[in-house]
Parts: structure tokens; sequence; C-alpha cells
């Protein structure tokens, strides 16, 4: 399936940002906007929700914790008990060090993991480059047209009157 | 992101202390009066006195004697709460200079509408000074082991040969030196980066901001050392004969955590009283960060302290730990484990959320408990050694209370000595239009 994208190319990351204000205003709805760096502010003009990859990297912590917790107990506790410098076999202070790093084991692990899943970043996956100025010294900014394009005039316009230096139309095949 | 127009930037702003908040300051210091009094009353009273006979026992065990000598029990309590008081609250002062120092010399912009807070806490670095040396004279002898008449002379009953090892260092006037020292640089270096910012309001200019560089560049090295050394003297050597090579650290990791709380509870409450309009949640939620970020790093170096102690169990090290553990009939045990839980599970737990650290009432609620949290950990620091298990809570809050009343008088009025916002800084726009 062929889809259509207008692309207003921007100079200026300031002018960027009060155009994504006045397009948005004006009831267009923003397919994406592709940056060389990011862009300070641009996740509210754009009013992209935020992420809920913290709350899922309190359960990594805390699955990271437990089984720190669990397996130095389990280990020199019951199943091998030895004792290491006249410590009780179950010496939490001990533990803590090791439970530390497994915890910010698991997060990390998890929260990359769950990252590129939720991203799709998986292997043999191509991305859509809409303009490979993007990676330079461009700001991009996509707009989603219907089958026959008939927004386009409108949405140069727009564009245009909002500081864009070119507006562009893009075809791409999913 | 409230706005994105560019044109807004800040003016100069003047805080009114008004009759109400300094009302409520002394109404701060007469409470501490009155539990003071109580106090007293309290301890002439003898209440709480069954602990003093254990308490004999395990110093002895722990001392070698050489107790209970000298000042009555309520004198000393005084005597080491001023003492106690005014160390954390000298050490608050000159973190506002660390503060600024810092941001200083790292360019940063965000900060700039909180930096005349920071510059304000040096209020009370010359009235500290003074007091530190005043209490120093009267108490020495009841705050600081080694001070004791002929603890260091070979022929007298009072000699203790580890502290004799230690006279080059724990002598008068070498002790002496030191602190007027590190006391001194602390003040001129907070008065001149004051200074230079005034003089940057009236004048403008990039020059004031680059000389200020180098001054909190070369205030920073100094401190550096000055703040190591410190903790020493103040706070381990009333610790005679135990050391730790993480001390400094600790003392230090323990003011800076309380210091950031305290800008930030004083930013909140301008914000709450309508000043400083630009400042905006971005701002709040970095200094949440900080606060957070530090309340780990004190645990950090508590339990580097810790863990090294316990697991090598030596009876020259373990005897700090002895103390507080369980010592002194368990004195000290409870306070050592609401020592953890205020100043790290409930920062953790309570600033973790973003939306914690941007709202002003869960960030207030934490500041409050991590400057009570880090008083009380000054509290376990210094009792122990000085009191052993006859230190108590009302003389104690009473003479904190008073400091605390005393703290927010002088600070706030040199809040209101200049503008709330140094509006000729450099980098005012970036933390006009600062986001996180």
């Amino acid at each position: 399936m062929t889809k259509r994208y207008a692309l207003g190319i921007f100079e200026d990351e300031d002018v960027l940002l009060h155009a994504i204000e006045n397009i948005r205003a004006a009831g267009v709805k923003i397919y994406d906007v592709f940056s060389p760096y990011p862009v300070h502010g641009i996740d509210d003009a754009l009013g992209i929700e935020r992420s809920r990859l913290p709350i899922a990297a309190f359960f990594y912590g805390l699955t990271g914790l437990s089984f720190a917790l669990w397996m130095q107990i389990y280990m020199l506790g019951f199943d091998w008990p030895m004792i290491i410098g006249g410590k009780p076999h179950i010496a939490l202070p001990a533990f803590i060090p090791v439970s530390f790093e497994l915890t910010v084991f698991f997060t990390c692990h998890g929260m990359s993991f769950t990252f590129f899943l939720i991203t799709s970043l998986y292997p043999r996956w191509k991305t859509k480059v809409m303009d490979v100025r993007a990676t330079d010294d461009k700001f991009v900014m996509a707009i989603e047209l219907d089958e026959t394009s008939s927004q386009l005039p409108r949405l140069t316009q727009l564009l245009r009157d909002n500081g864009a230096s070119e507006v562009n139309q893009k075809e791409m095949t999913e | 992101m409230a706005t994105l127009t560019h044109h807004e930037s800040a003016t100069a702003e003047h805080l009114v202390v008004t009759d109400g908040a300094r009302k409520t300051f002394f109404t701060i210091i007469g409470a501490g009066v009155l539990v003071l009094i109580l106090g007293l009353v309290a301890s002439f009273m003898g209440w709480g006195e069954e602990h003093h006979a254990a308490a004999g026992h395990a110093a002895a065990a722990a001392h070698g004697g050489a107790h209970h000598e000298g000042n009555p029990i309520w004198v000393k309590r005084v005597l080491v709460s001023l003492w106690h008081s005014n160390l954390y609250l000298v050490g608050i002062s000159v973190v506002g200079t660390v503060f600024l120092a810092i941001q200083y010399v790292a360019y940063a912009g965000w900060s700039v509408l909180v930096k005349r807070i920071a510059s304000a806490f040096s209020a009370w670095l010359l009235p500290g000074a003074v007091i530190m040396l005043i209490v120093f004279f009267v108490g020495k002898a009841d705050i600081f082991h080694w001070t004791h008449e002929g603890i260091m002379d070979k022929g007298s009953p009072n000699y203790d040969h580890i502290i004799a090892g230690k006279s080059g260092f724990l002598n008068l006037p070498f002790y002496l030196i030191r602190m007027v020292v590190y006391l001194a640089i602390w003040w001129f270096f907070s008065e001149r980066l004051r200074k230079i910012s005034l003089a940057e309001d009236l004048n403008g200019g990039t020059a004031y901001f680059h000389k200020s560089i180098t001054v909190a560049a070369l205030f920073l090295v100094l401190f550096a050392v000055t703040s190591s050394m410190a903790a020493w003297d103040w706070v381990m050597s009333v610790d005679t004969h135990w050391y730790s090579t993480m001390f400094g650290w600790y003392v230090f990791a323990s003011w800076w955590v309380s210091g950031i709380a305290g800008i930030t509870l004083t930013a909140i409450f301008l914000k709450q009283n309508g000043y400083l309009k630009f400042l905006s949640a971005g701002h709040f939620h970095d200094l949440g960060k900080l606060m957070f970020g530090f309340s780990i790093f004190w645990t950090y170096v508590w339990f580097a302290q810790f863990m090294l102690i316990w697991y090598a169990n030596l009876p020259e090290e373990a005897v700090y730990f002895n103390q507080r553990l369980g010592g002194y009939n368990g004195h000290y045990t409870g306070l050592f484990f609401f020592n953890l839980i205020i100043n790290f599970v409930f920062p953790f737990l309570a600033l973790m959320t973003r939306d914690a650290k941007r709202q002003m009432i869960m960030l207030k609620i934490v500041c409050i408990a991590i400057l009570l949290g880090h008083w009380s950990d000054f509290y376990l620091m210094l009792m122990p050694a000085t009191l052993q298990g006859n230190s108590g809570f009302l003389i104690e809050i009473g003479i904190f209370a008073i400091f605390a009343g005393s703290f927010m008088l002088l600070m706030t009025r040199r809040l209101a000595a200049a503008s709330l916002v140094p509006i000729h800084h450099p980098f005012l726009d970036e933390s006009v239009h600062h986001t996180t």
C-alpha cells in the first residue's frame, strides 16, 4: 500500500516549533517531525503522550531485586550454607552490593528490550526515510495526505506561511 | 510547555519579608525557647534518669572510663546541642555558596533563577562562625574528649597514649587556626561571589560572569579540602580514638543534600507567595532530581562506611556502630534505623515519579523530611561520643528551633536585600525558558 506525505522542510528550530503550534492549531494532524538532533520541547509541541517505560522499569527493577535476594538467600542460606568471615549464613548487608547490581542489570536490559520491541527496532527492519537531509541540517515535518492528495495546495500554503523553505511530496510503500 | 513565545524575559523582583513571615520566624524561635525550658526542667527533675547507670558502663567499656566528670549533664547537653545545630546550619550555609560555584563552573543556565536563593544562605556564615568559636571556647571540655586536661601528658592520670599520638594534629593552637581558616575562606568566597553578582545587576556585561567563574573554581578546590578537614575536626574528632576515611565525604553528603533541600524549600515558598513567576515545574523537577540523586549518594557513602566496618569487624572500628546499634541500652537503635528510613527510603520512594518532583506539595514534604533527617544524622554522629546514653530530644530540638528561626530571619533579610532575579546574568533567558 502506498501512502503520500507532504514534507515541509525547515531551516530553524524556533521557526519549526512555532510552525508546529500553528499548524496543529489550524486543525492539521502532523504525522511526525524528523530532526538532526533532539529539539527541546518538541514532544509537548507535538502533543506526544509521555512514555510509560519508567513504570515498566520500576517493575523490572523490583524483579531484579527480588531475584538477587532470593538467589543469595537460597544459595548461601539453604542450599550450601558456608561460614564466611564469621557472619551469619544470611548476612543481609553483604547481599546489598549484589542486589544493587542485579537491580540495575534487570532494569537496563528490561528497558532496552522493551524499547526495541515497542519501537519495532528489530533486525531487518527498514526505516522510512522521508528526506535524508533530516540527518544533516534540515528539520522535516511530514503530514499524511489522502488518496488524491487533494489537501496538498492548502497544506503547501500553510507550511510556507509558517516558514517552511520548501514543500515536497513523498510516496512511501509500506 | 506553556508557551513558545520567546519575547518575555524576567525583570528585577524584590522580596518583601512581611510582618506575618517575620512573626512566623519569631514564633519558631519562641517555640524553641519553650521546648528548651521544658527540656531543662525535665533534665533537672531527673526524668529518664534510669538510663544513666547503664550508660556509664557502656561508656566505660567503649572509651576506657574518664567520663561523668566536669559539668552536669544538662550543661553538656546544651553545649553539645549548640555545637550540633550550629554546625548543621553553617554547613547548609556554605553549601549555598558551593551550589552557586558549581553552577558557575559548569556554565549552567537552568539554575539562574535560584542563584540568589543559594547566595542568600551564606547569611548564616558569619554569625555561625562566631557562635562556633564561642561554643568551642566555652564547651570544648564537654564536647571534645581530646581537650581534657593532661590527656596528652605522660605523667598525668588522664594520659591516653592513642590520643597523645594524635597531638600533632589535635592540639589547641593548630585546631583553632584551622577552624578560623576554614570559616574565613568560606565567608570570603561567599561574599566575593555575591558582590560580583550584585555589581553585575548594576552594570551588566559578561566580565562579571567570567570573573565569577574564576572565583568559583578557586573556591571549589579550597572547599574540597576544607570541608573534608572540617568534618574531621568538628565532627569526627569527638570520637577521638576512632577514625574513618569516608568521613569527609559522609559529612559533605549530609550537608550537601540538606542544602539543596533548603534551596528547594525556599524556592517553593517564594513561588507559593507569588514571586519568581518564571520559576516553572521544570526547575522544581531538576531540583527534585538533585535531591533524589544526592539522597542516594548519601546512602551510598553511609553504606560504604558501614559495610566495610561491619565486614572487617575490627574492634577499634566497630565500636562506632556498637554504640549506635544496641549500645547504651539501645538508646540510639531506633534513631539509627529512622535515619536510614527518612534520609533514604522515604525520599527514594516519594521522589521517584516525575509528578512528585513537579508538584510542589510532595517536594515540600520531602524537603522538610530531608532537613529534619539530616539534622538527626548529625545528632547520631555527635551524641554517642559526647553524651553517651544521656542525650534526649527536648533540649536538642528546642535549640535547633531557635537556630532554625534565626537562620530564616537572616536568610530572608539577605534575600530581600537584592533582586530575586540576577537581571544581567548572561544565561538568564535560558533559565526563563527552561523545560525538562
